[in-house]
Formats: structure tokens, sequence, C-alpha cells
């Protein structure tokens, strides 16, 4: 396991830097990486005075204040959403569970909106206000779906999906409602809907990375409990593992991963679907390897799927959570089919 | 090692057990038998601390049940429930290795590191060696019932429920599977409780046998105490003659049938 996950890791770090390069280099002033890794370089301390400078001001500008916070911003939403995709996986067992998809997103979108809406983002508990308030409402949300979708205490995978969506489509509904009350423009209705990483500086990193490094760590630590969970809740619960409990704080913590990151981005669907497939498939089955890799996975996805979201159309930005649909809304249709496969064959 | 007392468990309006006394000494190999409905599984549920009674109690080594944790709990009894292990694309030695996981702190490391020998150990005598990278969905039924079992070996507990072990295997796995656990509790000494369907195979295997019928104790005793003609028709409603098994002299029923009862 351990080998496997150093070499996986390794390579997952490496495309993630990769990534990185390419799409703070990417834009309207194309920027060598050569340059880029100078300018970043240059600023960590103790290293810096090692190197020259020989790029231009601008140049540092445009890679310090906008590119960087924006792709960094990018890479941890993508792996929040992905860790939270995973963990949700596990628990509920259902392949097809992930923040977009049980309306806990949405949930989420729905408490940010409102608190934006009446210009209260930072009454109550200063810069935390948002991401908590988004919690509260990404949580009762999650709640309600299990609540609507549970059959003699067991919650069957398509009717947890097909709740999770009735409640998206209907809190969406309420966030473009009151985006359009709010008589702001159309991007900032599509902005909450679709997701966006434009126009944001270091203080939404800043808010939203103690939420992904904490909750991550803290579900990757839970990654035997949710490899027990995969053997069915009797089994877990025979090999000593408290099965209520472990499951409601999994599902909190993804939550709360899911929140911090709507009120940074907005809603962004399917990453949290699509990266822990397919790291599973190139891993299996073992959480200790998915937690942590659908996070490098989920950062190197949404930094591509922002790259091409504002260089496709340049100087037109397409919604993020365009792009992710487009990938993602495909892939939930090809796991459809593979689970009705699979039932067919059981059958015959 | 087990004391129930006056054990009684109701779902609804239906009293699935009833006033249920039963004592197990250390090292016992206990069957239950009776027939369906009678309460046997919701009796293993108990025992196993999955459920807890309406009323009386359930002691494990003198302590209250309700009064261990579940990690402690796991340490002490293990359970092999009937269909096993669902066919996950985990391999056989991960999966054995998850009955470390009550030994295991938070970074899933133990305190004394003798966990490798042991897993060597379980794969050796339940010759599981060649599929120990194989994943559990691409083995045979009696295959996966043998990796279930060496999970329960390696939370290395001092009691075993089994759950009506043999229900889905054909006749050569349910001689090995029982040979098996017959070995290891010969070896550890272990306290073994396994619900049965089959009673020659119970006569055969266990010492002592518990009978449930409607959720009441019918009887308790040995197999030649139990095995009667009169008890299976009592309990069953099935006629029977009993013979003595030619190499240990223990019970095995013939079953009559109701028609055309004419030999020859």
């Amino acid at each position: 396991m351990r080998s496997k996950l150093v070499s996986y890791g390794t390579i997952g770090l490496g495309l993630l830097l990769f990534t990185l390069l390419i799409c703070i280099g990417f834009g309207s002033v194309h920027l060598p990486a050569g340059e880029i890794v100078g300018i970043l370089l240059h600023r960590i301390p103790g290293l810096g005075r090692w190197i020259e400078p020989d790029w231009s001001m601008a140049s540092e500008q445009i890679v310090m204040q906008v590119r960087l916070p924006r792709v960094l911003l990018g890479m941890l939403v993508g792996a929040s959403l992905s860790v939270a995709g995973a963990a949700y996986q596990g628990v509920l067992r259902n392949p097809l569970a992930d923040p977009f998809t049980l309306g806990v997103s949405s949930g989420s979108a729905v408490g940010a909106a409102v608190l934006i809406f009446f210009g209260w983002q930072f009454s109550l508990l200063g810069i935390f206000t948002l991401p908590v308030i988004a919690f509260l409402t990404g949580a009762t949300t999650l709640w309600l779906v299990m609540w609507l979708a549970r059959e003699n205490g067991k919650i069957p995978i398509e009717s947890l999906i097909l709740s999770g969506v009735v409640m998206q489509s209907f809190l969406g509904a309420v966030v473009s409602f009151l985006t359009a009350m709010s008589k702001r423009t159309v991007n900032e209705i599509l902005y909450w809907t679709m997701g966006s990483l434009s126009l944001r500086g270091w203080s939404y990193t800043a808010i939203l990375l103690p939420y992904l490094a904490l909750g991550g760590l803290f579900l990757w630590s839970r990654a035997r409990s949710l490899n027990l969970l995969a053997l069915g809740e009797r089994q877990a619960a025979h090999s000593g593992l408290n099965v209520e409990s472990t499951k409601l704080v999994i599902l909190l913590v993804a939550t709360l991963m899911t929140a911090a990151a709507v009120s940074v981005s907005g809603v962004i669907g399917f990453v949290g679907l699509v990266i822990p497939h397919m790291i599973r498939l190139i891993t299996g089955p073992d959480y200790r390897l998915i937690i942590p890799l659908s996070a490098l996975g989920g950062g190197i996805f949404i930094m591509w799927s922002d790259l091409a979201a504002r260089s496709l159309l340049a100087p037109t930005e397409i919604p993020l959570g365009v792009i992710t649909a487009f990938v993602g809304a495909p892939f939930f249709a090809f796991l459809l089919y593979k689970k009705k496969k699979a039932r067919e064959r059981e059958i015959s | 090692m087990i004391e129930v007392k006056n054990a009684a468990k109701s779902y609804g309006r239906l009293n699935a057990l009833r006033d249920i006394d039963w004592k197990v000494q250390p090292g016992e190999f206990w069957g239950v038998i009776g027939p369906n409905g009678s309460g046997k599984s919701t009796l293993l549920g108990l025992i196993s601390g999955i459920e807890s009674p309406d009323r009386g109690e359930i002691k494990l080594a003198g302590r209250p049940l309700s009064s261990y944790n579940r990690k402690e709990l796991s340490r002490k009894l293990a359970v092999l429930q009937q269909d096993g292990l669902p066919p996950v694309s985990f391999t056989v030695r991960e999966v054995i290795e998850m009955g470390r996981f009550p030994f295991q702190d938070w970074r899933g490391r133990e305190k004394d590191g003798h966990a490798e020998r042991l897993m060597q150990d379980i794969m050796d005598r339940l010759e599981l060696g060649g599929l120990a990278e194989r994943p559990l969905s691409s083995l045979s039924g009696g295959q996966r019932q043998r990796a279930a079992l060496g999970k329960v070996m390696a939370q290395q507990p001092e009691v075993v429920l089994l759950d009506e072990p043999t229900t889905y295997l054909d006749i050569r796995y349910q001689m090995q599977f029982m040979e098996l656990v017959a070995g290891w509790q010969h070896e550890e000494g272990l306290t073994v409780i396994s619900v049965m369907h089959d009673l020659n195979l119970a006569s055969l295997y266990c010492d002592s046998l518990l009978v449930l019928n409607e959720g009441s104790l019918a009887a308790q005793g040995t197999p030649s105490e139990i095995l009667v003609p009169g008890m299976i028709e009592s309990v069953f409603e099935v006629k029977s003659h009993s013979v003595a098994h030619p190499d240990t002299g223990v019970p095995q029923l013939l079953l009559q049938k109701a028609t055309g009862k004419q030999a020859d």
C-alpha cells in the first residue's frame, strides 16, 4: 500500500506541478515556464536571494496577483470537492454520490446567496460567516435528501440520486431568483449556479485552505473505516467499527468541505463523481489511496477545466460548471449504463 | 465465558425471543438449532452486541456486554455472517488484514509488530497463499467463505459466532470449512457458537446443542441427548430415525418420508 501511494503520489504531484505551470503561463499574455519558476522560487523565503530577477515587473504582477491566486483556488476547490465526493461514495456505498448529485452544493449555495443578497456575509462570525452558514444549509439539504430517499431503513441508490436532483433543481431556482432580484448582471447568476473562479483574490484561497487541509487529513485518517464499510455495515460493526457515529462524522466533514468550496466558487458539478472513479479505476478500492489521490486528481482536473473555461472563447469566459458538466454528465450516464448492464447480467 | 440471563427481544408485536437462560463455558463448541424463525439469528445478534435485549442481561467474560465499546468487543468476539463477504474488489490479503482493525490506532499501526507473522500463519492454515492477491469478486463461494474465516481469525477472538456458515457451500466445502473451524478451536481453546441448519453436521462437530422453538428455549444438552426422534418431531415436526455414527458413535438422523413408507 505504502509503495503504491509513494509511486502514484509522485506521479500525481508531478502532473500537478506541470499543470500549474501550464495554467499560469497561459492567457492573454503568454509567460514562459522558466520565468514562472523563477518568480515562484524567488518568493520562497531563504531561496530568493540566490535568484537574480530577470523578468519584468509586469510579469511578476500577472503571476502573483492574477494567475496564481486563481489557479491555486481552482486546485483547492477541485481537491475539496473530489475528496468530499470520495467520502460520500464510501459512506453511502453509492457510486453515484457526489456533492453535486446529492444536492449539497446547491444547498450550500442557497445559504451563501442569501447572505450575499442581504449583505450579511461578514456579519455574525467575520470571515467564517459564509462557510459556516453554507455548511448549515448544505447539511440540512443532505439530511432532507437522505430522509426523502429512505425506505425501510435503507437508502436505494437511485432514489437517493433522484431526491438529490429534485432538491438541487429547487434550490438552484431559489439561487437564480435571489440573483435576479439583486439587479446585478447575468454573470453573477451564472457564477452561483454554474461556478466560476474569476476575479478571486488571495483571501478566497486563504479561506478554503484550512478546510481542505484539516478536512482532508481527517477523512484520510478514516480511510480504513471507509474500507470496512465497503464490506457492509454489519460486517464493519463486527470488525470493531462504530458504524453510526463514523458515518455521521464523515458525512458532516465532507459537507463542511463542500460548503467551504461552494462559498468561494459557486456550484461546480460532477468533479466529486468523476475524479474518485478515475482514481478507483487506477488504484483499486482502497480509500487510503483514493482519498489523497482524489485530492491531487481533483486539483489537476479543475485547473485544466478552468484553463478551458477562460481560453476556449477568450475573451469571453465560459462558466466553469459548464466545462465540468460537459465531462461529468456523460460520465454519469456511463456509470448508470454500467450499473444497468451489471444488473442485467445478474438476472440472466 | 458467555452468560445469558432471562434475555428477551421483540420486534413490534412479534416476540422473537423469550426468557433465554444459557451458560457457555470457555472452550466449548455449541450448536444452536431450531426451525426457521425460531429466534436463532436474533440470539446471535444479541450476543454479538449488534442488538440489545429488551429485558435480561448478557455477560461476556464476567462483564455486561453493554459495557464494552465496539473495538474492545471485537478483540474478544468475532462474527462470521451467513452471507460472508460481498464480492468487492479488495484482495484476499487486504480483507484479512481488515480483521486487525480493532488492534490498530488511527494511523493503522499496531503496538506489537507480530501482525505480519499472524497474517502468514492464517494464509498457510487456510491455504489462501495462492489467492492472496486475487480480488474477492473473482473467487468462488467456498473460497470467499474461507477468506471470511481468515478475517475472523485475524481478529484473534476468544469467542467466535458463526451464523449458518455453510449454507451456500457444497458438501466438500462444508466439510472443509467445519474442519478448519474445529482445528482452530482445538488449537486455541476457542469458544465457538454456531447456528446450524444441518443437524448431522451439528452432531459431528458440536459438544452441546441449544434448541430454540418459537423464540423459547426448548432444550439444551449433548447431541446424544438432543438428537432423538421424539425431540426432532416435537420441534421440527419431522419423523426420523436416529442411528449411531460408525466412527464415533454420535447420533445421525435418517429422515422418514411421510408417504409410501414401504421399503423394497
